[in-house]
């Protein structure tokens, strides 16, 4: 039931994200201000962007976003802008900073350690001379041979 | 009555458990088979126990007994039967109640059918099995008992989240759990070996079963999930990257790990301590998913804080079981030598390859979900990581997977020469990048991801397909030779085909959805018509419908494919008058080339908000993930695994 609690909470979703009113003529300007709001949270639902949720502030989002456009912001001002009122909690992306850099070096820097010790796994696994059997292994080859 | 038999039923097994948990293990180490064999019984009464407690919250969900807490707060006298039984596993109590029983289930399986396992290492399986069910027994027992009564019975209940009232979600959480506590298995039979000092080849085989079971019901579970998502939410999105979904994603791609390691224990002897560190892993993976979902420390740290209880009693059995498996792991580890050689490039470089690409993105999915918990404790800064982070961070990973995929899988064991291996898959590769240039061609604009995508699929499948003609030597031979030895391929082989050509058919499914999708959001009146992606859509009506629990807007939108009528779209709009609350029922038609999903929104202006979307291909995501659970399901069937054909190898232990 692990989606109970995610949809308690999910309630926000039940219908509407972008409404037919919300949306601007200028085709450029809405593509932008959609892909936006791919970006951007909204605020009280859990883990939804304000693209697709229906909540009131998620729609104040839209619009104030799509104004943004409308003035003249590029899309990183427009980011910024709401950032400045926001906070960063808004970024469903966190940007990078030196606190954020676990974050987004821990795939690369595991990757690079693990790659290398499976390298030097397989590596030394190779070199290793085969030695005669032994006993054990003599009896498995019996069985081997045998089966 | 019948709630107070359940809850004694389950104290019944919560003794039990300790007595397994306990006598079978010293009567291993003293070598008293008696002790040994006390295992097998209390197995057996713990799950019939815990059986019986199941079935007394079901019959107290199914007579509405308003008396029983959980009862009152999950359903209502009107609910459809259906939703009455889905709802005993709808809430904390009742789904815990469900994962100790999955829990039981599979001791018993043990108990039952491991016949041929020896009788030292079942006696230590089912012990530390029996352990993870005294863990979750007592949380269930002292934080989340599923059987409390009230004083002053409601007149009717508060009835079931209606979003959960759906037949996708009724069977999505069994499904999870069976491959989330399966895990636990594999989990039992790495700390048996570890304490035994000893894994080989029969050990693998031992434990393939119980992975490829856990991962074939996580597999459908997921896919449930994603489904449910699908058309129920309402506008067509399949992963969110919700923390609750990466909870059940990182034992998955942990599962698909161990899989293919115990291939190589089994056959080369190799990698031993690595796979059992990875069958700790998994089901370490399980439990950090179940603590992340139970204690609500991802909603919020502060609602942990406020009510620590669970989380707590979680976050213990998680320490001490990850710590105690991995302690045991690092003194015991050494003594698991594997003999076997080989070079970098060969079947068991591919699969390491496999392994190390699994495994790190498990991490970066791990990193992803706990690091705003860890952002706010630590540095103090509220943040989210959402799906935007996840597909640039861990998308590459399942890229290089898939580009390598083809060629391990075909390679030789021990020492190859890739010239010599992969020359028979130079057809599937170049066909493949021929398919990915001309969709790059056709596609004026549209996003580099179809391409990329749909190169990869092909590869992937064709690589496949490549590689089974190469094994059937049907090239040789000629065609009809080549069926032959086709069909006389054994499950495991074809099982391997089914898993990958599902991969690809599952790529194929995401990338096309995410590259060529189009939308429509309008405001319409009754008998608009507007067309789309070479669709033609008639707004019909809307009508009142009544269901048994709620009443419902349907609307009826008539979808033409030039002249010819090809769907009657049914979108709902439902209110759940007991909770108050509104769901979407999207009207989908599907086929193999692409679904028209529309949703109903509000009535605004004399007119519905409409959304329509053409998805192409979309169902093939799903099919993928049911060719994948059956190629597991093959590979479950096949003769080696059986447990009548383990005799010889019993011997050796």
């Amino acid at each position: 039931m692990f989606r109970v609690a995610f949809f308690i909470i999910f309630i926000c979703s039940t219908a509407w994200a972008v409404e037919p009113d919300e949306v601007l003529s200028n085709v450029e300007y809405e593509a932008r201000a959609r892909a936006i709001s791919k970006d951007l949270r909204c605020l009280v639902c859990r883990n939804e962007n304000i693209d697709s949720s229906n909540a009131g502030i998620a729609k104040d989002l839209r619009i104030l976003v799509r104004e943004r456009i409308q003035k003249g912001d590029s899309n990183d001002q427009v980011i910024d802008f709401i950032i400045d009122r926001y906070g960063e909690y808004v970024l469903l992306n966190p940007k990078i900073s030196f606190e954020n850099l676990i974050l987004w070096l821990s795939g690369p820097f595991f990757l690079i350690i693990c790659g290398i010790i499976g390298w030097r796994y397989t590596r030394q696994r190779n070199k290793e001379s085969p030695k005669s059997l032994n006993e054990k292994e003599k009896k498995r080859l019996d069985e081997i041979l045998n089966d | 009555m019948i709630a107070e038999l359940g809850h004694l039923s389950v104290i019944i097994a919560f003794m039990v458990a300790i007595v397994q948990s306990v006598i079978p293990m010293i009567g291993a180490s003293k070598g008293y088979v008696g002790w040994m064999d006390a295992a097998r019984p209390a197995a057996i009464i713990q799950f019939l126990a815990i059986f019986f407690a199941f079935i007394m919250l079901t019959v107290s969900f199914i007579i509405s007994d308003f008396s029983v807490k959980l009862v009152a707060s999950n359903s209502h006298s009107l609910k459809p039967m259906l939703y009455k039984v889905s709802g005993v596993w709808g809430n904390h109590e009742g789904s815990m109640l469900l994962w100790i029983l999955i829990l039981a289930f599979y001791g018993a399986l043990v108990a039952v059918f491991g016949n041929r396992l020896p009788i030292i290492l079942k006696a230590r399986v089912l012990s530390v099995q029996a352990m993870i069910g005294v863990a979750f027994i007592a949380f269930l027992l002292f934080t989340s008992n599923p059987f409390e009564r009230l004083s002053f019975p409601p007149f009717d209940g508060k009835d079931l989240n209606p979003l959960l009232q759906d037949p996708g979600l009724a069977f999505h959480p069994p499904f999870l759990y069976f491959g989330y506590v399966g895990l636990s298995m594999t989990f039992s039979f790495a700390i048996a070996a570890l304490i035994q000092g000893s894994v080989d080849a029969a050990w693998a085989r031992w434990v393939r079963p119980w992975a490829l079971l856990a991962w074939i019901t996580l597999t459908i579970g997921i896919a449930l999930g994603s489904w449910w998502a699908y058309y129920e939410l309402g506008w067509g999105g399949w992963w969110f990257w919700d923390p609750v979904e990466n909870a059940s994603f990182m034992p998955w791609l942990i599962a698909v790990a161990l899989l293919h390691s115990a291939i190589v224990v089994e056959k080369r002897e190799a990698l031993k301590s690595w796979t059992v560190l990875l069958a700790i892993l998994g089901f370490s993976f399980s439990l950090i998913g179940t603590f992340i979902v139970r204690s609500g420390v991802i909603t919020s740290v502060h609602a942990f804080a406020n009510d620590p209880e669970r989380g707590v009693f979680i976050l213990l059995i998680l320490i001490i079981a990850i710590g105690g498996g991995l302690t045991l792991y690092a003194f015991r580890a050494s003594s698991l030598r594997s003999g076997a050689i080989f070079s970098p490039v060969s079947r068991e470089g591919g699969l390491i390859l496999n392994n190390l690409l699994l495994v790190v993105s498990t991490i970066v999915v791990f990193v992803g979900t706990i690091w705003p918990l860890v952002a706010e404790l630590v540095l103090g800064r509220k943040l989210s990581v959402g799906a935007p982070f996840f597909e640039i961070a861990f998308t590459p990973f399942m890229v290089i997977l898939a580009i390598s995929l083809p060629l391990g899988a075909i390679l030789p064991w021990k020492r190859a020469q890739i010239k010599r291996a992969g020359s028979p898959l130079i057809g599937a590769l170049s066909l493949s990048l021929a398919l990915g240039l001309l969709i790059w061609s056709l596609q004026t604009g549209g996003r580099i991801l179809a391409p990329i995508g749909l190169a990869l699929s092909a590869w992937v499948i064709l690589g496949t397909l490549t590689d089974l003609i190469v094994r059937c030597r049907m090239l040789e031979n000629g065609f009809f030779a080549g069926i032959r030895r086709l069909i006389k391929l054994t499950r495991a082989d074809w099982g391997k085909a089914f898993a990958h050509i599902g991969l690809g058919l599952t790529i194929f499914g995401i990338s096309a959805i995410t590259a060529w999708e189009t939308e429509d959001i309008r405001v319409a009146k009754i008998g608009e018509t507007f067309e789309m992606s070479g669709y033609t859509f008639i707004f019909d009506d809307v009508t009142k419908v009544n269901g048994k629990n709620y009443s419902s807007d349907m609307g009826t939108i008539s979808a033409y494919e030039g002249k010819k009528l090809v769907a009657k779209l049914k979108p709902e709009k439902r209110f759940y008058p007991v909770q108050r609350m509104p769901t979407t029922e999207a009207g989908i038609n599907s086929t193999f080339k692409r679904d028209l999903y529309v949703a109903l929104g509000d009535f605004q202006n004399d007119g519905w908000t409409i959304r329509t979307y053409v998805k192409p291909f979309a169902v093939w995501i799903w099919i993928g993930c049911l060719v994948m659970a059956f190629g597991g399901l093959m590979s479950m069937t096949d003769r080696r695994l059986r447990f009548a054909s383990t005799n010889k190898i019993r011997r050796k232990i």
